[in-house]
Parts: structure tokens; C-alpha cells; sequence
């Protein structure tokens, strides 16, 4: 599904973010990124949207590969992959519906199509009874699960998370990761990036750490490994 | 693109607009200001060529004859002018003619040269017309020293400097239009900066999603073409009614100055397609100057 070879990045004022990874990601997995701030996490997980682009090396979604992606068919590769935020990044002068709804808007998507997707994904972040309300009138978590329903609105294969849970009290980031795993289960594959030693070691899934920009540890079942 | 996306676009176009209200005015000010500077000068250009034209197509060399030249005389001049190169048309105009020209040319007031038919002190005369009127003055030239000649005339200095003011009109015109284009694209796309920095957040989600750039670019553009079309309608409604309202008070003024103003219509509606256009044209390329930069993905 993704698959990385001896990717390289430095940034113009000579940061070297990544320095030589190569891991393969297969379909449905769900990957926890981890690894102490400044090691490359958001620079890593950034490259599998294309934020940014690998000096060096080659990114492959399926058959396409990122790194040689021309700039037009950016939008088009975007489509297949959802990403949310720590900071959630929604719309405040749109209400819940719209904000999801927004998503599809922009791929001028039908619609009908829009409102029968739109109302199913908000079922599975259970906010089905809050379409109306805008995200202010809203808590943290319940805005994070906007930005989840936006994100995989659109059938997403694989749902890319940066941190999702750093903006949330503990409570609400169970939460959060009890929607992510049953998304997980449908069959997206899900990459989050995290600081939360909890959940990665509570339930437990792949652990990919990063430090100094190369992988250092990558377990099937892994652990955080680190003092939070 | 589907009539719905256009509809969307348009909304999103308008709501800027009215979002950064003080910016908007200055843009839409900016491009009326250098309309109007526009269509004064395309109106006083093509009034000033008008009348260029029309005196040009008018140029003719009068030949004077010599009182005391005899009907042969006068043959043999003629013959002698029909060797010459470059000429197109000989007439002969006898001085009871041109006195009735003369009578004719200066309306009421001719008519005290009534009490002169008697003894008419006018000359006779050909009429002579160069194959082109830039050969005006060569043509007359070699005339000149021909015999029975008393002298020749044509409009010389007045066609000379007929020409000098048009040139001077064009470029004047042309240098304040560009000046003033300049200031009104980079208003209109300080604008749409606005806007786009307004709206980041939308458009970084919209990029997020894949929406297509096009789709992103398409509500800047129509800010872009609305500022230009927007700022065009002012000055049009200015020289429409302006320029109407000159001609036909004035009009009939101006003509006794041997030259008439062009009609209102169909010039103005030319200048306003015109105007219309180069608004737009500006405001296209403004948005483009300030989306270029900020939506590289």
C-alpha cells in the first residue's frame, strides 16, 4: 500500500528532517509514528500527502509514486487519502453538516451523493444529532470527530493523523481512538503520528520510531519506549 | 464546469468583494480613475484622426494662373503639368466658379463679395491632386516653377501640424494609460491578497481534499474580472453621457471651426466594449499576479 525507499529530506536552511528510510505499509494496517519532537515525525507523515516533497528517494501510494508526482495531479492523488490534525483545521463559520459537507463540495461531488455520505460518516463519529451546530458550540473532542468525518468522507484508503489527540484531555482522546480503530476496522489504513504514551501502549498496534530521521525501532506490536 | 460550480463560484467571488469593502473601493476607484483617462484620450485620439483624415483626404494643390496668360497659355500649362509624375486628377476652375466657391464656403457673410462679380479679381485656376497625399508637397513643388504659374497653394503647415498633435495626444495618452494600468492591477491584486489571506485556512483544507486548483483559483478570478467590470462602469456612464451631451450642444458650434465632432453613437458604445474589456483583462491579471504565488502547492 505505501511503501517507502531510502527517502532522504533537508530543507533549504539545511535541516536534515529525514535522513534514509524505507518501510512498506500494507493495506489496513494502523501505525503508530513515534518518537521525541524535532526527530522528523511531521516531516515523515507529511511526505505520504505530499506536503512536502523527498529530496531524495521514492514514495509509493500503490502505483504512485510521490516523489516524481507532477503537480497537477496533486488534487487527484489527495482524494484517496485523508488527514486530520491536531488543531482540527475546520471552518468556523460553517456548521457541522457543512464543514463535512465542504469536502466533498470542493471535488464538486453531487448533491445528493453529498448529503447520503455526508450523514453516514456522521453517524460513525456519533454526531449525527449535532449536523446543525457550529464547531465553536462544540468540545474538543466532539471538533476532532468533525475533522475525522471530514477526512474519511471521502472513502479515504488510508487516514494520515498528526498528533490528533494532543489537543484533548485524556477522556476524550480514548474517545477519539475508539473511533479511529472502528474506522480501522472498516478497512482504512491509519497512520497517526503521537505523543501519547497511553494509548500506544494500551492498545497495542505497529510502532514505527523515529529519531535523528531514520527509523530506530519498527514492532509489530510495539510499545511507546520512551519517558513521556 | 457544471452550472452549479459557476454559481458557487460566483457566490464566493461576490462575498469577497464585499468582505475587504475598503480595498475594494480603492481597486474599483483605481480602474475607473484610469478608464476614464482611457476613454478621454481613445474619444480625443480618434476625434483628432478623424479630422486629420478627413483634411488629408482633402489635400489639393491650387494652381494659380497668371492674370495675363491666354487660353493658350493656360492649354499649354496643362500640358505640361499632365507629364508630371505622381498626379491623379487635373480640374479647371475658372474665376467665376471659384468665386461662387468662395461665396458658397462662407455662408451669409459671402454675400458682400455679390457687388464684386463684375470685376472679379480672382485668378483662374487648376485644381491639381497628388497620386497620394504625402506627394502633396512634391507635386507642388515641381509645379511651381513652371510658366503662367503666379503660385501654388496646399495645406502644408496645417496637415504638419495636425499630425504633430495626434502623435503627441497618442503618446501622453499612451503613457499615462500604462502609468495608470500598472497602479490598478497591483490594487486589485493587493485585493485579492486580502481575500486569500482571509480565506487560508478554506484553501488549505480545499487543497487538502484534493479540490482541483482551477476550482481553488476560479472565485479569485471572477473578484478580479467583477473589480475590472465595476470600475469600467463609471467612466463609460461618465463619457457616454459626457460625450453625448457635448456633441449635441456643442456639436453644432464646433463645426463652424471647419471641423465636426464624430457622433456619440456608435463611438461610445465601441469605447465602452473597450473599456469593459481592459477592465477585465486587468482584473484577470491581477488575481492572477497574487493566486500564482500563494497557491503553489
Amino acid at each position: 500500500m505505501i511503501k517507502m525507499k531510502d527517502v532522504w529530506k533537508s530543507y533549504p536552511n539545511n535541516v536534515k528532517a529525514i535522513n534514509g528510510i524505507t518501510i512498506s505499509i500494507e493495506k489496513g494496517e494502523f501505525v503508530y509514528v513515534v518518537g521525541p519532537s524535532g526527530a522528523g515525525k511531521s516531516t515523515f507523515v507529511k511526505m505520504m500527502y505530499r506536503e512536502e516533497k523527498p529530496t531524495k528517494g521514492d514514495i509509493f501510494i500503490d502505483q504512485t509514486n510521490l516523489a516524481t508526482l507532477k503537480e497537477k495531479h496533486i488534487p487527484k492523488m489527495r482524494r484517496r487519502i485523508g488527514v486530520v490534525f491536531q488543531d482540527f483545521k475546520l471552518l468556523p463559520t460553517l456548521s457541522v453538516f457543512e464543514n463535512v459537507a465542504f469536502a466533498l463540495e470542493v471535488i464538486e461531488e453531487n448533491p445528493k451523493v453529498i448529503k447520503r455520505k455526508v450523514l453516514d460518516v456522521l453517524d460513525i463519529v456519533h454526531l449525527k444529532n449535532k449536523a446543525r451546530a457550529l464547531p465553536d458550540e462544540l468540545s474538543g473532542g466532539e471538533q476532532q470527530r468533525i475533522a475525522i468525518a471530514r477526512a474519511i468522507v471521502n472513502s479515504p484508503e488510508v487516514l494520515i493523523a498528526d498528533e490528533p489527540t494532543g489537543n484533548l484531555d485524556p477522556d476524550t482522546a480514548w474517545e477519539i481512538m475508539n473511533i479511529l480503530d472502528d474506522i480501522n476496522h472498516r478497512g482504512t489504513t491509519i497512520i497517526m503520528a503521537t505523543h501519547n504514551k497511553d494509548i500506544v501502549n494500551t492498545i497495542k498496534k505497529r510502532v514505527i520510531a523515529i529519531e535523528g530521521g531514520r527509523v530506530v525501532r519498527d514492532e509489530v506490536r510495539g510499545s511507546y519506549g520512551y519517558e513521556a | 464546469m457544471k452550472l452549479r460550480t459557476l454559481g458557487r463560484h460566483v457566490r464566493e467571488g461576490t462575498k469577497n468583494l464585499a468582505r475587504n469593502g475598503w480595498m475594494t473601493f480603492a481597486s474599483i476607484s483605481a480602474v475607473a480613475v484610469m478608464l476614464f483617462v482611457v476613454g478621454v484620450f481613445l474619444l480625443l485620439i480618434m476625434n483628432v484622426d478623424n479630422v486629420a483624415s478627413s483634411i488629408e483626404d482633402d489635400v489639393e494643390i491650387k494652381v494659380y494662373i497668371e492674370l495675363t496668360a491666354s487660353e493658350e497659355q493656360q492649354d499649354e500649362l496643362l500640358t505640361e503639368m499632365k507629364q508630371l509624375p505622381h498626379i491623379e486628377s487635373i480640374s479647371f476652375v475658372d474665376k467665376e466658379e471659384g468665386l461662387n466657391q468662395l461665396i458658397d464656403s462662407l455662408n451669409e457673410s459671402g454675400e458682400v463679395f455679390e457687388s464684386i462679380r463684375e470685376e472679379n479679381p480672382l485668378n483662374d485656376s487648376f485644381v491639381v491632386r497628388a497620386t497620394s497625399p504625402q506627394l502633396t508637397e512634391q507635386v507642388a513643388e515641381t509645379i511651381e516653377p513652371l510658366e503662367n504659374v503666379e503660385r501654388v497653394n496646399y495645406g502644408k503647415d496645417y496637415i504638419e501640424r495636425l499630425f504633430t498633435i495626434t502623435e503627441f495626444v497618442r503618446t501622453i495618452g499612451l503613457v499615462l494609460v500604462v502609468g495608470m494600468m500598472f497602479t490598478a492591477m497591483f490594487l486589485i491584486a493587493n485585493t485579492i491578497k486580502l481575500t486569500i489571506v482571509a480565506r487560508k485556512r478554506e484553501i488549505q483544507i480545499m487543497k487538502l481534499v484534493g479540490a482541483a486548483n482551477g476550482f481553488i483559483r476560479w472565485p479569485f478570478f471572477i473578484e478580479g474580472i467583477l473589480l475590472g467590470i465595476l470600475g469600467a462602469l463609471i467612466p463609460i456612464l461618465l463619457i457616454g453621457f459626457g460625450y453625448s451631451y457635448l456633441v449635441t450642444n456643442y456639436g453644432a458650434r464646433i463645426e463652424i471651426m471647419f471641423f465636426s465632432l464624430l457622433p456619440a453613437f456608435p463611438y461610445v458604445w465601441q469605447i465602452a466594449g473597450l473599456l469593459v474589456g481592459i477592465g477585465a483583462f486587468i482584473g484577470v491579471w491581477g488575481s492572477m499576479m497574487s493566486v500564482r504565488k500563494f497557491l503553489r502547492v
